[in-house]
């Protein structure tokens, strides 16, 4: 109960700073970083919660951002439908490549290297198949009305993004407290106990990677409509794939409020970077680096487990002395 | 003859080595059996076949009448066989009471139920205390107890138990054997892999004594014990003519 009422108040706070501000620039960088925080709890179903580490995330954000895109562009869909059937063939691709992993035993680093794989191959054919623009890339129209999901200001996609970010955090707090969501879990800690429990492994982290793929599909959708541009690098590119992981690892892995915390920080440090460094190409990308090493060296469970660790010292501290 | 847990003629090879050779036996149902033998002989290697977790490459295994060479675990444990682990596989991140919960999920759909199952095990096997202990932080007897506690939450009819006693203090196996006891007069049929003699003694009404491999032995506890080809199979060849000898003079 503690957690949903936590949930309503970060995301009615976040809903009120269009009202505080109309910057642009603070706009943008929270719409990112709640795009990231969508992506990256996308992978926290999959990698926080079932223990499966992927590093191939970008398949499933660029498949869901070429679908809403392309079907717009050349099929003159509404970017609502897009938007919907993006999210499901996020979610095909997602079953289809973890049933070729899964069911081939797949575990660990190999598992990520296939998604890695996976989405390197669909990046290079994005970059040649005529369908996706190839290397021009996919412009969407600009048509600044509502039902093309497009908008004059800022603060509509604001609200958007932020409503699939509570959806999502709703949604894995609830995972938490079902049978799917222990099954999960015990996959993750320790998989022949698991199996001598009577759970289908196979079968857990396959419907696990198929959620998973579809909210990090949802942020790929979200992407197409707020940029309003795709290339095969920025759709299927690694770098999705690496905020993705980033944000939960940093934030905490398998907890509820993790992806949105590590989003807000790795954000802030990649801005903070530029400011300071000029914007040298690349230099952002050095920082994550840096911090992802210090993270899993000093604080695997990441700033949730800081947090968690200090409470609990705090605890006993007050039970010492009454 | 159909026997509730029927084994027949197992056989399994890694690589050159024959780790068990058309081994076979069996249970009735509502009795507890022990599978005793030497380090080695294929205990838990025949443990893994009958749950799935390994293929034999040659052999059956029937339970309850139904052939069910080759399921996979998960299928067994819905078929209600389960089993502990002789290297206890806790899942070592969640507490006590979330651990017995994962097995109570197989007939609990619901969270609330699954937990209250899981306490209701965990009073069962004397693991109430540690509810809310992470399963990491428990002794050796707390994690077989936890194993136990597991595998009793699946409400299995057949149990398999390796080794719940090993590693335990003498007055630890006194208060574990009646816990298995228990187990039993509910209705649940135990196979036992077990080195404390003194626990086979007093719980199993028939004794299989494996020995690289090969089922040597079977009988009632106190007829196994006498068994020479037993003494020889654990203290090597003519060690049952020399004990003998050393009676007598």
């Amino acid at each position: 109960m503690r957690t949903y009422a936590a949930i309503a108040i970060v995301v009615a706070l976040l809903a009120l700073v269009p009202f505080v501000t109309a910057s642009n620039v603070v706009l943008n960088f929270l719409v990112v970083a709640l795009l990231i925080a969508l992506v990256g709890q996308g992978w926290n179903v999959l990698g926080g919660y079932g223990g499966q580490y992927s590093f191939g995330h970008a398949a499933f954000f660029g498949t869901g951002a070429y679908v809403t895109g392309v079907l717009q562009v050349k099929y003159g869909v509404n970017a609502w439908a897009g938007l919907v059937i993006g999210i499901a063939a996020g979610a095909l691709v997602g079953a289809v490549i973890g049933s070729l992993s899964f069911r081939s035993g797949l575990r660990g680093s190999y598992f990520a290297l296939v998604t890695l794989a996976f989405a390197e191959v669909l990046r290079i054919i994005a970059s040649v198949a005529p369908i996706t623009g190839a290397g021009v890339g996919t412009l969407i129209k600009l048509d600044l009305r509502w039902e093309a999901f497009q908008f004059q200001s800022r603060a509509p996609f604001y609200w958007i993004i932020l409503g699939f970010v509570a959806v999502s955090l709703l949604l894995v707090k609830r995972l938490e407290g079902t049978r799917f969501g222990a099954y999960l879990v015990a996959v993750r800690e320790n998989e022949d106990a698991a199996r001598a429990a009577g759970i289908d492994v196979v079968s857990v982290k396959l419907r696990a990677m198929t959620l998973s793929a579809a909210i990090t599909a949802a942020g790929g959708c979200f992407y197409a409509q707020y940029f309003l541009f795709l290339d095969a690098g920025i759709a299927y590119g690694p770098w999705i794939s690496v905020e993705a992981l980033l944000a939960p690892i940093i934030g905490g892995v398998g907890t509820v409020f993790g992806p949105l915390l590590g989003a807000l920080v790795v954000r802030t440090l990649g801005e903070v970077t530029k400011l300071l460094t000029g914007h040298a190409p690349g230099l952002d990308l050095v920082i994550y680096g840096c911090v992802l090493v210090l993270v899993v060296a000093f604080a695997p469970r990441g700033i949730s487990g800081i947090v968690d660790s200090v409470r609990a010292r705090f605890a006993k501290k007050e039970r010492g002395h009454g | 003859m159909a026997e509730f847990l029927q084994v027949e003629n197992i056989s399994r090879r890694f690589g050159g080595l024959l780790a068990l050779d058309r081994a076979s036996f069996f249970a009735e149902e509502g009795q507890i059996v022990a599978l005793v033998g030497p380090n080695g002989a294929g205990k838990t290697t025949l443990f893994a076949i009958i749950t799935g977790f390994l293929k034999a490459n040659d052999g059956r295994v029937f339970y309850g009448g139904d052939d069910i060479t080759g399921e996979p675990p998960h299928k067994l444990a819905r078929r209600g066989i389960a089993r502990t682990f002789q290297i206890t596989q806790p899942f070592a991140g969640l507490t006590v009471c979330e651990n017995i919960a994962v097995g109570a999920h197989l007939h609990h759909a619901r969270r609330a139920d699954a937990l209250a199952a899981a306490r209701k095990v965990a009073e069962q096997v004397g693991l109430a205390p540690m509810l809310d202990v992470p399963a990491a932080s428990l002794t050796v007897a707390g994690r077989k107890r936890l194993e136990l506690a597991r595998a009793l939450a699946i409400e299995p009819k057949l149990l398999l138990l390796d080794e719940v006693l090993a590693g335990l203090n003498p007055s630890e196996v006194r208060d574990m054997v009646p816990v298995i006891r228990a187990i039993r007069d509910n209705g649940v049929t135990i196979v036992l892999i077990e080195h404390v003699m003194q626990a086979v003694m007093s719980l199993a009404s028939q004794v299989f004594v494996l020995a690289e491999g090969r089922m040597i032995a079977m009988g009632p506890p106190d007829a196994i014990a006498a068994d020479s080809r037993v003494i020889e199979a654990y203290l090597g060849h003519g060690a049952s003519a020399r004990m003998r000898e050393a009676a007598r003079g």
